[in-house]
């Protein structure tokens, strides 16, 4: 059996580790003590619970897509409701982990970066609900295409800061919340909010969203009596997919990660990393697949959702990866616009972009599949935020 | 014994400091960069740090960050720095230290780099973002191809891990005067003098103190507990901020004033 943990150095394999600056060494050693001595307390998990259930909503629902399953006309499609989660996506799990773990680091100044403004709103809300000082660094480009989640961060408190550098999107974000960090290392909590990053952040946000797949486990097992035949999610940084997959991966499940195929195969149109241009790299502070050119520089990337447009992969995907534990697939803008549509029509639920790629990827897979198959997706989150950049896409199509 | 130990021993054997400029390679170009470093050597610089641009520079500030930015544009990759380098070897042996991200050497492939720099008449390497166990063994690499892989300290560092880091270390020690990114100050911390004291109790190397030196009094001040001052936003940002034709001359005279006195004559 394959040892899905990762090495007391954060490494899975040859991916992960700790590439940061000196300075960031000692935050992260307290990180990870802190960390580890919390990660099987009764009473934090207690608290952790408690949150869950009454804050977000815990447990999200599995839902039987109906329509969408007679649409496809194959296999049985499960939703697993992360979009109905307070602040309407997954992220929330992770960051109320994170907060109670900051509080208790008597952390008083929380960062964060944010590529979709999910994540950011996720922080923004947890630092709200605790009275902590806020500050979200988000892409220009993404705060433009993502509007009504500046406008959310800014009504719960944060202070949002864009970032001009780069190409302006979720990248650059964590460049700066790493710049802050190592300024301020002294005051400030990150809260990072991917399974990316330097040790113990992939291993610990995985943890964090892993309640998904434990959940979705019972549920399915509640109204199929068996466990599912596959597994699909999109991967970003991969927290939603790895929170998904966890629980599974000892068990015959085939699982499937969705990456954004974007416009193009070249590179700078999409953000497959695992796509052949990709290769193994260091950026941001771990070792992973890493959209690169042939002297080391990290590629622009495009995703009509910003939330998927990342030129690197979490270390644990990259594991799974290359174990051929986890098949990786991708979509494109088009197809995941596609299935926005689809899922809003078919089931009466605009799901995010991000979302609709996996969406977009089982709406090839269902119809050949049979009908006695059962499929769970992640709707990581909902769509409400993409609703202007959407509109202004089929305005000119 | 290495050109690195070599300029030190001397400073100490004369009773003298260390000034250590920083320019990143290829901003604005490559034949400017050539010139200004080759100014740099000629006014006294007693080691030369060589920044290879990188696209997603994460420990560095506004300054360095759009001089990597000019740079990448201008088409430069690490070979490139490296042909700098031999270029710079021919003219000069001031001892040179590339100062670089790990990504792009990664690419570039460890073996690959350590054959090329060595031969390019690289003395010391100096990256940002490797630390622990993958510094270590790195160094080792290195050390079989006679390049020093300089490491870093930091006012967070604990006694435990200084104590780790100079067990392994080559060369000289860069102390980072403060927790932060790169870039000018007005004054320096006494985190720097605090952090070179506790360095001391584990080493006999020089030790360097590097981020946020800009002006003459702060290099007076890092000379009296410290063996070197680096001086990089500081000098990048007269770069940017000159006109191409008379950018030697603008660094020289900011040099100049920044630690004068020191010219030497270091033709070959």
């Amino acid at each position: 059996m394959i040892n899905y943990e990762p090495n007391e150095h954060g490494y899975w394999g040859d991916y992960g580790g700790r590439f940061v600056p000196e300075t960031l060494v000692a935050p992260l050693d307290e990180l990870t003590e802190g960390y580890f001595a919390v990660r099987d307390d009764a009473g934090f998990h207690a608290e952790l619970n408690d949150l869950h259930q009454n804050f977000t909503g815990r447990p999200s629902p599995l839902y039987f897509a109906k329509r969408l399953t007679e649409t496809l006309g194959g296999a049985k499609i499960y939703l697993k409701r992360e979009d109905l989660n307070h602040t309407g996506a997954h992220k929330i799990n992770n960051c109320l982990g994170q907060i109670l773990l900051a509080r208790g680091m008597g952390k008083k100044r929380i960062i964060a970066e944010t590529g979709a403004g999910q994540h950011g709103v996720a922080t923004a809300t947890v630092c709200a609900l605790f009275g902590l000082e806020c500050v979200v660094y988000m892409g220009t480009e993404d705060m433009r295409r993502q509007e009504p989640n500046v406008f959310r961060m800014r009504l719960l408190g944060a202070d949002v800061r864009g970032v001009d550098s780069g190409s302006r999107t979720l990248k650059d974000a964590i460049n700066e919340a790493l710049r802050d960090w190592v300024t301020n290392v002294d005051t400030t909590y990150y809260l990072l909010g991917s399974a990316l990053g330097p040790h113990p952040y992939p291993l610990m946000v995985r943890d964090f969203q892993s309640i998904i797949g434990r959940e979705a486990r019972e549920q399915i097992v509640e109204k199929e009596g068996r466990l599912p035949d596959v597994l699909v999610a999109c991967v970003g940084g991969g927290s939603n997919a790895i929170g998904l997959f966890h629980a599974f991966l000892n068990d015959d499940v085939r699982m499937i990660g969705v990456e954004a195929g974007g416009r193009g195969k070249t590179l700078g149109e999409h953000a497959a990393r695992f796509m052949s241009s990709a290769s193994v790299g260091v950026l941001q502070g771990t070792k992973s697949y890493v959209l690169q050119n042939d002297d080391g520089q990290i590629a622009l990337t495009h995703s009509v959702s910003a939330g998927l447009d990342y030129a690197s992969i979490g270390p644990e995907h990259a594991f799974l990866h290359d174990v051929s534990r986890v098949e990786y697939a991708s979509a494109n803008d088009d197809d995941a616009l596609a299935a926005f549509k689809t899922l809003s029509e078919t089931e009466g639920i605009i799901p995010a972009l991000e979302s609709s790629h996996a969406i977009a990827h089982v709406i090839k897979l269902a119809p050949e599949m049979s009908r006695d198959s059962v499929m769970i997706v992640n709707l990581s989150g909902r769509g409400d935020k993409d609703i202007n950049t959407v509109r202004e896409i089929f305005a000119n199509s | 014994m290495s050109r690195i130990s070599k300029t030190f021993n001397g400073l100490q054997a004369e009773g003298r400091k260390g000034f250590i400029p920083f320019v990143t390679a290829g901003d604005p170009d490559l034949a400017t960069s050539l010139a200004i470093v080759l100014k740099l050597a000629e006014l006294g610089a007693d080691v030369i740090e060589l920044g290879v641009p990188f696209s997603d520079p994460m420990a560095d500030g506004p300054t360095i960050q759009r001089s990597s930015e000019r740079a990448l544009k201008g088409g430069v990759t690490l070979a490139k720095v490296l042909d700098l380098a031999a270029e710079i070897r021919k003219k000069s042996d001031v001892p040179l230290v590339l100062f670089s991200y790990f990504n792009p050497i990664f690419r570039f492939g460890v073996d690959e780099f350590e054959k090329s720099a060595s031969a390019a008449g690289i003395d010391g390497v100096l990256l940002t973002d490797v630390i622990e166990n993958e510094a270590g063994a790195i160094s080792r690499r290195f050390g079989e191809h006679g390049i020093d892989l300089i490491s870093l300290v930091a006012p967070t560092t604990t006694d435990e891990r200084l104590e780790a880091i100079c067990e392994n270390a080559r060369g000289f020690i860069y102390a980072v005067s403060r927790a932060g990114v790169t870039g000018a100050q007005e004054t320096t911390s006494l985190t720097a003098e605090q952090l070179v004291n506790r360095t001391r109790q584990f080493t006999d190397l020089p030790i360097a103190v590097g981020f946020g030196i800009s002006t003459p009094a702060q290099i007076s001040d890092v000379w009296k507990y410290a063996d070197a001052a680096v001086v990089g936003s500081a000098i990048v940002s007269v770069i940017e901020k000159s006109d191409q034709e008379d950018v030697v001359l603008r660094v020289e005279e900011f040099v100049s004033a920044l630690v004068p006195n020191r010219s030497v004559s270091v033709a070959k």
